[in-house]
């Protein structure tokens, strides 16, 4: 055992983890962060945005020296059928000052943040696994780790371990997630010349868009995107791996799928994949929080599931909860009292912010991709929207009142079959989104 | 108490190296920078012997300021103090500069922590690939020069003795010399050790020592960097990849294709070069 103790020991080194570190060592805290990957960002990926407000409350101004790639300024929605495309989307002048958000990548940004807390006094331990917690009964002392003489003891240890956090299993905080909590995403990054991303997807300078896909996903619930960066693009689509399961398809094909639409192939032509990466999203939502706090530990980020798979945002929850729990712990330091119920305040803190609200307002979407066909939500509709569009626009001597009703009735069968159908489904639809 | 001094240069991760088509020169930007694998191993041999006999280790490393963090991955595993010398001065420097300054840094060291028993090298650097240093180091210092070193047999203290044994192209000798000497390290030499976790915690607070031009009064300046280092780089060229057609040999069973391979294989040059003889095959 080192012979040294810590106010608290963070594990994981990501952004929920950093964003704890950085608050506790801030503040005075003795911190230990503790990181798997031979560096902060190594193991680490998402699919590329990271918005400006969250990390605002930490770091103010944190942008103008981070390591970012483009600033979005357009954020497209597509549609996809086969070969067609419905688009919808939304470029504003305002989004150029102040910023909302950017893409980045994790290999660069986790270490800049990591860095933060390093130079805010928080002692970093890397290449380093955290294999199990050290307990005095129900309490947490501390941390196990692969190393030799490799238990260190702490008044307070902050989980962030992410997804598949093994350290949440072990205090039975949750179990192995269900194949429909989770989502299997597969990412790539094409390097291309600057110049050209900026021609393709009408860009100045360090401009950037975002584009969402629904649709063209092998009929699976999932959601692609195309993102650029500087010089390259991330492309990538996130699967549940229930459906995965069902309908044995390998998540790499459902990528190469995408890339082959012909919307897409052309932003992407002649570029090089330069990173092939693939990771778990939690997308179980508000029904899948974990107790989030204990006797000397509190959990965060993805570990205790916190993302808004709607919204695509994960990052900005996993700061946000880290902050939380860093307070909590600077709160507990001055009483001096570590137990469950102190740290409840982390508890009280996460429902008081937007990380709770959010989850709660979408905690029936997770229900409705689990019990809804998703080949009709994430396929057939897509499908009849787009050739409701086709047949809308098509100039052939059809009157348009003809028109309008086979495009309803497309969408209507592609929901079941009755105008009942419909309404049902976006009743549902709403109710998730808005619940 | 034994004086061990290791050499370590911070290189780019020869794994992960690209090279610019146009200039025919090393992308280092976004290549990790490791510690050149070769003085890990010179570094683990020096540990052992500190873990037997009791020893200091210093380490020392000329490079960019940027290599401390090279020297913090040495200080976790076990070594007592780390030197980084850095100055621009010392930039651009061949391996007759180089080990002229890393004669220089071990001699201070020694002023400070007493004389050198063992100084250690890797065998070469992942990225200059000369193995030059280590006896241009040995040969300043007037030490018995041991490179290639794949095994220390013994170390007697009292009558100051290392025997050592050096991979040879040829064999391994069986080399018995008198302290001070300096070896240069083999992979097969040792498995450098895990640091443990309180060697982390102490790596990550530890500021290693950083020495620049100010520090060496007697330095000859015409010794150093780009002025000292007398090697001319001509030419760089990355050589052409080979086109190699590949060639499908078939046949109606298994047995028939492997034949029309092994008569395919005698007709075509390999047989030759090789020195295959027909007729063993039946």
């Amino acid at each position: 055992m080192a012979d040294e103790r810590f106010d608290a020991i963070v594990v994981g080194a990501g952004p929920a983890g950093t964003a704890a570190a950085y608050t506790m060592a801030r503040a005075g805290l003795k911190v230990a962060l503790i990181e798997r990957g031979e560096f902060p960002g190594a193991k680490n990926i998402f699919g590329g945005v990271l918005y400006r407000k969250q990390l605002e409350d930490l770091i103010p101004g944190w942008w103008k020296e981070a390591p970012l790639e483009r600033k979005i300024v357009e954020q497209r929605l597509w549609v996809l059928a086969e070969d067609s495309a419905v688009t919808f989307g939304h470029r504003n002048q305002r989004y150029e000052d102040p910023p909302n958000c950017w893409t980045g990548l994790r290999v660069k940004f986790d270490p800049w943040f990591a860095g933060k807390a390093e130079q805010a006094g928080a002692v970093p331990i890397y290449e380093t696994v955290v294999t199990g917690l050290l307990r005095a009964g129900e309490r947490v002392r501390g941390v196990i780790t692969d190393r030799d003489d490799g238990e260190l003891e702490a008044n307070v240890t902050i989980i962030a371990d992410g997804v598949n956090s093994l350290l949440g299993k072990q205090l039975m905080v949750h179990r192995e997630w269900r194949p429909d909590e989770v989502s299997l995403a597969v990412k790539e990054i094409i390097q291309l010349p600057r110049q050209t991303i900026q021609d393709r997807f009408n860009l100045e300078g360090d401009e950037g868009c975002t584009i969402e896909i629904i649709g063209n996903t092998c009929g699976m619930a999932g959601l692609g995107f195309l993102y650029t960066n500087t010089d390259t693009l991330s492309i990538g689509v996130g699967v549940m791996v229930s459906d995965l399961k069902k309908k044995r398809i390998k998540p790499y094909e459902v990528l190469d799928a995408l890339k082959r639409h012909p919307m897409i192939a052309r932003l992407i032509q002649g570029g090089e994949v330069k990173e092939y990466s693939g990771h778990l999203i939690p997308e179980g939502g508000f029904n899948s929080i974990p107790a989030l706090c204990g006797d000397g530990w509190m959990i965060c980020g993805d570990a205790a599931q916190l993302v808004n798979a709607v919204h695509r945002e994960g990052t900005n929850l996993a700061i946000t909860s880290g902050r939380l729990a860093g307070e909590a712990a600077i709160q507990a330091h001055q009483v001096g009292d570590f137990s469950a119920r102190t740290l409840a305040a982390y508890d009280d803190a996460i429902r008081a912010s937007f990380i709770y609200k959010d989850l709660k307002k979408y905690r029936h979407v997770h229900s409705l991709l689990a019990n809804e066909d998703t080949q009709q939500l994430f396929d057939a509709l897509p499908r009849a929207l787009n050739e409701a569009a086709y047949e809308m626009l098509l100039v052939d001597g059809v009157p348009k009142r003809d028109k309008q009703r086979k495009a309803i009735r497309r969408l209507k069968e592609a929901a079941g079959g009755a105008y009942m159908d419909l309404i049902r489904l976006g009743l549902k639809g709403w109710r998730a989104m808005n619940g | 108490m034994l004086h061990l001094v290791v050499c370590i240069k911070q290189v780019p991760d020869s794994r992960e190296i690209r090279i610019d088509p146009k200039t025919n020169t090393l992308i280092r930007q976004g290549v990790p920078a490791i510690v050149n694998y070769y003085d890990l191993h010179g570094l683990e041999e020096a540990l052992r012997i500190k873990d037997r006999f009791g020893a200091r280790v210093t380490v020392v490393t000329m490079g960019p300021p940027s290599a401390d963090k090279a020297l913090k991955q040495c200080i976790s595993m076990g070594a007592d103090e780390g030197v980084l010398v850095s100055d621009r001065a010392f930039a651009g420097a061949d391996t007759l500069a180089t080990s002229y300054v890393v004669a220089m840094t071990i001699r201070k060291a020694e002023e400070l922590w007493g004389p050198v028993d063992i100084v250690f090298c890797g065998k070469q650097t992942l990225d200059g690939d000369t193995g030059q240093v280590g006896p241009g180091v040995a040969c300043r210092l007037d030490l018995e020069q041991l490179t290639y070193v794949e095994k220390v047999e013994s170390l007697n203290l009292e009558r100051r003795e290392i025997i050592v044994h050096r991979h040879l192209e040829d064999g391994v000798e069986r080399v018995r010399a008198r302290l001070p000497v300096l070896i240069t390290a083999l992979a097969e030499l040792n498995e450098p050790r895990r640091a443990s976790l309180p060697g982390v915690l102490r790596a990550a607070r530890y500021r290693p020592i950083v020495w620049t031009t100010n520090d060496f009064p007697d330095l000859d300046r015409s010794k150093i960097g780009l002025r000292g280092s007398p090697t001319i780089v001509s030419k760089t060229w990355v050589p052409e990849p080979r086109a190699i057609t590949t060639e499908y040999i078939s046949g109606d069973t298994l047995q028939a294709a492997a034949e029309a391979l092994v008569d395919r294989l005698f007709e075509s040059p390999l047989a030759e070069k090789l020195g295959w003889v027909q007729g063993v095959r039946s």
